[in-house]
């Protein structure tokens, strides 16, 4: 499974890799939803804890698109929200 | 659907969007490899432009270093002279210096961060336009219309994404890099109306002034004190040998030689 983190490339992610990902992002998600700032960050962080504990780069001419995109790491809760609403913000 | 689902579909939808509008993939794989390329070019400009932003804050944190630097030398002389007031004065002006400084610094270091960084997409993206470029040339000429349609789409999809990326990454890094052009520029400003530079420098230097001015004004006093030395020690001896009208101008005479190298000296202080 390819993963993405914003601003900083794909990794890859053996599959077995995928619940704990889920439940990470389950937080991120509810962290959005109730605007809960500190939250966000913890959660965040978390999951690109994770991310970056199982996965390994992939290879810069890999032309696999990402299962996953996670946002990039200094991300504010409101960058996010626009990331979910806006198509505007991603150029191209 | 949790967040990172949620990203990547509106990823996706962007380039779906972009692959609908293509109607021989294989004939519109060209064009979309010249697309790539303008980004390419793009994204170089947008490195260098910020690697130029980035430069000019560095003068300006010299500059101000320099400034900073030249009234701690002043509060020290100040002190060292016995004026404390000057000295309170110039210290004063470096906490404004240093406080403008340090703002500056944590930009600075903000700054440097998304060049790296987007210098490091830039090369990505680079491997990726490449990549792309090899993989349309084979799926031209191995594939049916039909087979190519998936391959394309996935190779697509795949660059479309790291373009979507690095887009974000460019409009970020030129979103910073603005918002320090207008505080290099506010601090430009602040100097050049005097109200940060002028204290240390220029011809409104007071603090520098006042020093001066006691600096020339000791010179004046030891000399004045060296000169009545040489006619005390000088007086006498000549008392003994010689009438007190021609000692008188003898001794004169010593005295202006020894004043006479140094006369911007003595006249400074008007």
């Amino acid at each position: 499974m390819i993963v993405r983190i914003l601003g900083e490339g794909q990794l890859e992610l053996p599959d077995s890799a995928a619940e704990e990902l889920n439940r990470l992002d389950a937080a991120l998600e509810s962290a959005v939803e109730r605007s809960d700032e500190a939250a966000f960050g913890t959660a965040l962080a978390a999951l690109l804890a994770k991310v970056r504990q199982v996965g390994s780069p992939t290879n810069a001419d890999d032309l696999r698109p990402s299962e996953l995109i996670i946002p990039r790491p200094e991300a504010s809760m409101d960058e996010v929200h626009k990331l979910l609403t806006d198509e505007g913000l991603i150029p191209g | 659907m949790g967040v990172m689902k949620r990203v990547t579909m509106v990823f996706r939808a962007k380039a779906n969007k972009a692959l609908d509008r293509m109607e021989d993939p294989r004939e519109t794989l060209d064009y979309s490899y010249q697309t790539q390329l303008e980004l390419l070019q793009k994204v170089r400009r947008g490195v260098a432009d910020v690697a130029t932003s980035r430069k000019r804050v560095e003068l300006q944190l010299n500059q101000l270093q320099q400034n900073s630097d030249k009234l701690d030398r002043q509060a020290r002389d100040s002190l060292a002279a016995g004026r404390e007031d000057l000295a309170r004065e110039a210290l004063t002006r470096k906490a404004g210096v240093q406080t403008q400084l340090e703002e500056l610094q944590g930009q600075y270091a903000s700054l440097q961060s998304e060049e790296e960084k987007l210098t490091q997409a830039s090369s990505r993206l680079q491997s990726k336009v490449d990549a792309f470029r090899t993989r349309k040339e084979t799926i031209k000429a191995t594939y049916t219309a039909a087979e190519a349609q998936t391959r394309i789409n996935e190779a697509f999809t795949g660059i479309s994404e790291e373009m979507g990326d690095v887009g974000m990454a460019i409009q970020r890094a030129e979103d910073k890099t603005a918002q320090m052009q207008a505080r290099a520029g506010a601090i430009d400003e602040l100097m050049a109306s005097g109200a940060l530079d002028d204290m240390v420098s220029g011809p409104h230097d007071d603090i520098q002034a006042e020093l001066d001015r006691m600096g020339a004004g000791h010179g004046v006093d030891g000399e004045l004190a060296r000169m009545k030395a040489e006619l005390a020690q000088n007086a006498p001896r000549q008392i003994e040998g010689t009438q007190h009208g021609t000692s008188d101008g003898a001794a004169a005479q010593p005295a202006s030689t020894a004043q006479a190298p140094d006369p911007a000296q003595a006249g400074e202080p008007e």
